[in-house]
């Protein structure tokens, strides 16, 4: 156990949920992918989404001391439990609603990882130091396909331009407990503008409450999907 | 316009001191794209690895008796080693 | 982030499978070595020497239409099984019962993706495009391996793809690897060596279960019955009853009859039911000296067949599924190719202007 004063359980288990819920979510696209390529691609980034799952997970099983590893975890808390923000529970939608939440999470991500992989906790930084690449080839991925998507066909930009108004809103409580917004829309609004897509503005209210464990409806959908398995051999090995 | 993406040739150096050799194709509606793309396929993200994509049209061939390479698969994921499973005793053709 | 901790010399695991995959690959070369006379070079007679020295047919050489279609046809079809087969072990990935279990399983769908488009590659190489071949898939002119054509009912039916249909599937596809085709010879390889990791992970999937909790040793059981014998069927028609086997052996396609292949699999699989305390279903299964070989009761045929021809638990589904992912994938397919237009475009401009 190696945390400082400043890592919490909740903390790391708050990136660890991030991490699980979007490599699920991205395990939905297997087989439904737009093209073979793709498929690949996308198994990769949720590949690498679990592993960073795993890895913070089994460090903040740690930290809490009683003895729960990344499968105790990951497959027995309900909902109110889980502490990763909205915006990875959203269902994926069509391919333009799945690389807007990927361009959003990926900037955010990669942001975060570089301020661990600075930061006092060696255990955060070991980890971080490998997945901030991670997150750099996600946001290249989604930074590639956004602007396709946005200046390709005007279906594509349709599609693209809902898509970002619709998850945007979402992008706010990525923000509550750290100062990136502005690095953030640094990185994101020139990609949005090279797209052609229009910056969504700041709306009245924004959606909040992961950290704190209240979700959206989503989450005890795709929860019950992901722990079913586990949940009905108690105690089992696999 | 039809979604149909070109061909493209995929060179991969996997270690510094080799040369680059013909790993396969992808398909891709431009450049970066097929980069990445096999950078994903062929090397599954390997660091350290070099790849060039050329577009199948641009490649001149001479005729019969040309060469291709082959090539070494990626070592990066230690899931894909059979020395990672614990094989039981007894265990064989595995 | 897969463990640096673990030893990463691949080349060190045993198993008689990658040391034939090795000395195929290593017979390639050799054969790379060996010059061919080439005073006369009479198409026909130059293919039929190659094949003859056990030399590598290349894309440009000149060959018989018949040996171009039947690969076109033959990798065509590999790869439309890895890509189809993604579907009943994908089915299995958002309910994995441990996050270890299910970065195992999405890295081994995944790698059935890049198998098919290793096996696409190939089958380009000789003059067709892929679109043409998805077409084919998708108006059901070119087949599948039947066998993805089963639902995979429980976590179990996982392991039992991989221990038995990824067996079944290396115990044909390891003699591809000295197939006369170039590409394709150098695509199986390649798959080959990939694959063996599939195989050892379906087998300690059952490895697990079968020394778990009752209801996890009943899954294991269950799903071998339910597996067996279309594993046994993937070999194809008894050799009395297999058409195209005997050109494809002329030609060294094909370098084993699917009884031959059947018959090494069983032999292999027996062995390794005893150490995962699995029985198989076949209470004919048994030893016989005079053949060093285990006698054992052939699949239903009339099934296959039936299955082969479209009527089999899954057959509509997967399809759906598959051409469900093409019409949809359209839009954003053609999206890509429009921006790159506009980007040609806009370089040509730019060009224009600074000229």
């Amino acid at each position: 156990m190696t945390g400082t004063a400043t890592t919490t359980f909740e903390q790391v288990l708050g990136l660890g949920d991030d991490a699980l819920i979007a490599a699920q979510r991205l395990c939905e696209w297997c087989t439904r992918a737009p093209e073979m390529e793709e498929e690949v691609a996308l198994a990769n980034i949720a590949l690498d989404q679990l592993g960073a799952a795993r890895l913070l997970l089994t460090y903040a099983g740690e930290l809490e001391g009683a003895g729960r590893d990344e499968d105790d975890l990951a497959y027995l808390r309900d909902d109110r439990e889980f502490r990763n923000v909205l915006l990875v529970e959203l269902p994926n939608g069509d391919f333009a609603v799945t690389m807007a939440k990927l361009l959003f999470l990926s900037a955010y991500q990669r942001l975060r990882y570089e301020q661990l992989a600075a930061g006092e906790d060696a255990r955060l930084a070991g980890i971080a130091a490998k997945t901030v690449k991670e997150s750099t080839y996600h946001l290249e991925h989604a930074t590639l396909w956004t602007l396709r998507l946005g200046d390709g066909t005007e279906e594509s930009h349709r599609r693209m331009q809902q898509a970002v108004d619709e998850i945007w809103p979402y992008t706010y409580e990525l923000f509550d407990d750290n100062a990136l917004r502005q690095p953030w829309l640094n990185i994101v609004e020139p990609v949005l503008a090279e797209a052609t897509l229009t910056r969504p503005e700041d709306p009245p209210w924004a959606p909040r409450g992961g950290r704190q464990g209240l979700h959206t409806e989503h989450l005890s959908y795709l929860l019950a999907e992901m722990q079913v398995l586990h949940r009905a051999h108690p105690g089992a090995q696999w | 316009m039809s979604g149909q993406w070109p061909l493209w040739e995929v060179f991969v150096r996997p270690r510094r001191g080799l040369s680059h050799t013909h790993v396969g194709s992808v398909h891709a509606p431009d450049a970066a794209t097929a980069l990445q793309n096999a950078r994903d396929v062929y090397t599954r993200r390997q660091e350290g690895v070099s790849i060039w994509v050329v577009p199948a049209a641009q490649i001149t061939a001479s005729s019969p008796d040309e060469k291709d390479a082959y090539f070494d698969p990626a070592a990066d994921k230690i899931y894909r080693h059979p020395t990672f499973y614990h094989v039981p005793e007894g265990a064989k053709h595995l | 982030m897969y463990g640096n901790d673990f030893p990463t010399d691949a080349a060190s695991s045993g198993g008689e499978l990658l040391e034939q995959v090795a000395a195929a690959e290593a017979a390639l070369r050799e054969a790379a070595e060996r010059t061919l006379d080439s005073a006369d070079n009479a198409e026909t007679d130059y293919f039929e020497r190659i094949i003859a020295a056990d030399q590598k047919i290349e894309p440009r050489d000149a060959m018989p239409e018949a040996y171009r279609r039947t690969l076109i046809r033959q990798i065509a079809q590999h790869a439309h099984s890895e890509i189809i087969g993604m579907q009943p072990e994908g089915n299995w990935i958002t309910r994995a019962p441990s996050l270890k279990r299910k970065a195992i399983l999405l890295a081994k769908v995944q790698d059935e993706a890049g198998h098919g488009l290793y096996l696409y590659a190939a089958a380009e190489t000789l003059g067709v495009s892929r679109d043409e071949l998805v077409e084919k898939l998708l108006s059901g002119k070119q087949k599948y391996s039947s066998i993805f054509n089963y639902p995979t009912l429980t976590w179990a039916d996982v392991g039992a793809i991989g221990w038995l249909v990824d067996g079944a599937a290396i115990v044909n596809q390891v003699p591809l690897c000295r197939s006369s085709y170039g590409p394709y010879a150098r695509a199986m390889i390649r798959i080959c060596k990939e694959e063996s990791f599939h195989q050892r992970q379906g087998f300690e999937i059952l490895y697990t279960l079968a020394r778990g909790t009752p209801a996890q040793r009943e899954m294991a059981q269950d799903a071998v019955n339910r597996w067996w014998y279309p594993s046994l069927a993937m070999f194809g028609p008894p050799d009395s009853a297999s058409v195209h086997t005997a050109q494809s052996m002329a030609w060294k396609i094909k370098r084993f009859t699917n009884d031959e292949l059947r018959q090494r699999f069983v032999d292999m699989c027996v062995e390794q039911a005893k150490v995962l305390g699995l029985t198989l279903p076949d209470p004919n299964l048994r030893w016989n000296p005079e053949r060093g070989s285990y006698d054992f009761t052939p699949p239903d045929y009339d099934e296959l067949m039936r299955v082969i021809s479209g009527h089999g638990p899954c057959n509509q589904q997967r399809m759906a599924r598959r051409r469900a992912a093409h019409i949809e994938g359209e839009w954003v397919r053609q999206a890509a190719s429009a921006y790159a237009a506009k980007q040609q475009q806009r370089q040509r401009q730019q060009e224009a202007v600074a000229a």
